[in-house]
């Protein structure tokens, strides 16, 4: 399907429009309990996400990179792949954490100033994410090349930004995933800013997708706004990569509704009416107008569904707060697979100065 | 049998690579090529290219991919073709390589060792003759690896290999062919973190590492036909160092000499210097001195024996602090 969206005439893939109205023959079959599955993420994701700013703004977290109006490219991505692929995500990825099955508690340890946050349950094949930017792709490449070299049967799935396109790490992973014909799926959430720099200034390509043809395979643009378009892309791809058909690279063309991080103020460098005109195409929003479509959204549902998730993120917060704090031994012990007498000499040092201290 | 430091790597890798097929070794040319400094050969031969993988020419693109592999459960060896074209690899190795364990508290570790030749004096272009070894020593979670000789090689790199954490193993260009040795045919393990004392004497302390070794030996029969006995530490792996090895030494003799082919400012020197004040100055009859490369950008080959220390510059040095 996704070789019907030419990226060098512009075409992109879209199957709902911005009322949620489904172009029938690209409608994906899911059954309602997946549809459901997907808003209930995405209404979580958001949630979740507006409730980490609030946290920021009170102190009780770090700085935070937003993901408001991303919850498609998000949920839609991580929907589309299946049990034994591998994620590589980049630093806004809250949605495809959450679809993962990523516990919101340690996803809030990590941003609340913790390593321990970082480190993936076991039995998840989510690596931790990359905040240098692009550096995750070729990572998501060699694994791609050992699960070659492994035999399995898996897609391995790495994010970015339209930012990381203009880095050499994101050439360098498309030109191996081309040599070495890798099970890839590179998507990237193309959501027009990186901090404040504009699209138009990372590449003058009319498109991302069309990076792709350059590195001997396929790209498709989607609508990034709209989750059946990311989710059946990625789905896709991911079978495609797991038949040994190799990698394919997907834009998804969306928008970021917030700030860059807490620490950025987007006013500086973008107007309302810009911002204004993509909260039309809210993807949370669409997609609740076309499960409405279909008999499966009303009000009474909503109202549970909110008061469900408001309570799957207190306790979320509640127990990420009671999580142990990283004692001394933490910041030391997993430098070297085993304590260096350098190391130990300093943990004992700073134990002493730690006796007594006022903190 | 008797072997090049070269034909001691090789050995290494063959052998590890025939008893674990979770190494796969990585970089530009090392396939049908064997490398630039012909390290590989033979190696695509006898594991394929499915594991001896002639990759794209980009440093940053191969350690990264070799991060993904290990995540993935696989032991990645990754040859960058000389130390001046690692740079691009930085990031990737100061990024992830060495902080994966740390930041995700052990669930993921990049079994891994990088491989390259480098250092002065094979009559090179630009870019082929740096020692910045220390900037890779300034990052926490690094191993840091340099052999002197043929059979220290194989037992350091078979220690690499197996080792959990990652290692920068840095290979003398200079020493590839510039002697054979006896090196045992079966692999072996040279313990990592460890110095060793290559020659013993109670008058002064030369610290040094890979090539400088020979260097520090020439110098050290200078002295001694003057009856100065120079007692020469190999550090072997710079990072974590083996600082009781050091210490003890400088304990002994009372006089101590930093030798790196390195430039001085801000070179491993300081450090050992700084390691000796701290732990051994009472024991101290002279002040430590460095001979070390200088702080200039290593000059092209008609320039490079100005350059590069020499027994000379080094005696030098062990006589002024004789007879400090």
């Amino acid at each position: 399907m996704i070789e019907q969206f030419d990226p060098l005439k512009g075409e992109r893939l879209q199957v709902l429009d911005e009322s949620g109205k489904a172009r029938a023959s690209l409608e994906p079959a899911l059954a309602a309990a997946d549809r459901r599955r997907i808003y209930e993420l995405m209404v979580l994701s958001r949630a979740a996400d507006a409730k980490a700013l609030k946290l920021q703004r009170q102190g009780r977290m770090g700085t935070f990179a937003s993901s408001l109006g991303h919850e498609a490219c998000q949920v839609g991505t991580a929907s589309g792949l299946a049990g034994g692929d591998w994620f590589f995500p980049y630093f806004r990825d809250l949605g495809a954490y959450l679809t993962l099955g990523y516990p919101l508690d340690v996803y809030y340890h990590y941003w609340m100033g913790n390593e321990a946050g970082l480190r993936t349950p076991d039995g998840l094949n989510i690596f931790p994410l990359a905040i240098p930017v692009a550096s995750q792709i070729v990572h998501a490449v060699g694994a791609g090349m050992a699960a070659n070299y492994r035999k399995l049967r898996i897609a391995v799935a790495a994010t970015f930004g339209d930012g990381a396109t203009s880095e050499g790490d994101f050439h360098e992973a498309m030109n191996f995933a081309g040599v070495f014909k890798t099970p890839n799926v590179f998507v990237c959430y193309n959501n027009q800013f990186a901090i404040s720099v504009p699209r138009s200034r990372q590449t003058a390509s009319a498109t991302i997708a069309q990076k792709a043809l350059a590195y001997g395979f396929g790209g498709v643009q989607v609508d990034g706004n709209d989750v059946l378009a990311v989710y059946a892309a990625v789905k896709e791809a991911a079978d495609r990569a797991r038949a040994g058909g190799g990698p394919t690279l997907i834009e998804a063309y969306t928008y970021r509704m917030g700030d860059h991080t807490t620490s950025d103020d987007a006013s500086r460098y973008r107007s309302k009416d810009d911002v204004a005109d993509w909260e039309k195409r809210d993807p949370v929003l669409r997609f609740r107008l076309y499960l409405k479509g279909k008999g499966e959204w009303d009000e009474a549902y909503e109202k549970t569904l909110q008061e469900k998730t408001a309570a799957v993120v207190e306790k979320a917060v509640e127990a990420a707060e009671a999580r142990p704090a990283a004692t001394a031994e933490d910041l030391f012990v997993y430098t070297y697979a085993a304590m260096t007498p350098n190391l130990q000499e300093e943990l004992a040092d700073l134990k002493e100065s730690l006796k007594g201290a006022s903190r | 049998m008797t072997r090049t430091m070269a034909q001691a790597i090789n050995q290494a890798l063959a052998q590890e690579m025939a008893s674990d097929d979770r190494y796969v070794l990585l970089g530009e040319d090392v396939g049908r090529d064997g490398g630039v400094f012909r390290v590989t050969e033979g190696l695509v031969d006898r594991f394929g290219p499915e594991r001896v993988i002639d990759t794209p020419l980009a440093e940053s693109g191969a350690v990264g991919a070799a991060v993904g592999m290990a995540a993935l459960g696989l032991r990645p060896i990754v040859e960058i073709q000389f130390m001046g074209f690692i740079y691009p690899a930085f990031n990737q190795i100061v990024s992830h390589v060495a902080r994966l364990r740390n930041r995700t508290r052990g669930r993921f570790a990049v079994s891994l060792v990088i491989r390259t030749p480098y250092g002065a004096g094979v009559r090179a272009l630009e870019h082929h003759s740096e020692s910045t070894e220390a900037l890779f020593c300034q990052i926490p979670g690094l191993v840091v690896v340099v052999p002197s000789e043929p059979a220290e090689a194989k037992g350091l790199l078979t220690a690499s290999l197996r080792s959990d954490d990652p290692v920068i193993f840095l290979e003398p260009t200079r020493l590839y062919r510039a002697e054979k040795q006896e090196v045992p045919d079966e692999a072996y393990e040279l313990p990592l973190g460890r110095a060793r004392i290559v020659r013993e004497g109670k008058d002064v302390t030369v610290v040094a590492w890979g090539a400088m070794i020979p260097v520090a030996r020439k110098a050290a029969d200078m002295a001694q036909a003057g009856g100065v006995e120079v007692e020469i530490v190999d550090l072997r792996t710079l990072s974590p160092m083996d600082r009781e090895a050091v210490v003890g030494s400088v304990k002994k003799t009372g006089r101590a000499v930093v030798l790196h082919e390195a430039p001085k400012t801000c070179g491993l020197g300081a450090e050992i210097a700084a390691l000796i004040g701290e732990r051994a100055l009472l024991s101290l009859k002279a002040p430590v001195l460095r001979v070390t490369g200088q702080d200039i950008t290593v000059p092209l080959l008609k320039s490079e024996d100005d350059y590069y220390p020499n027994p000379e510059r080094l005696a030098r040095a062990v006589r002024r602090v004789m007879e400090f």
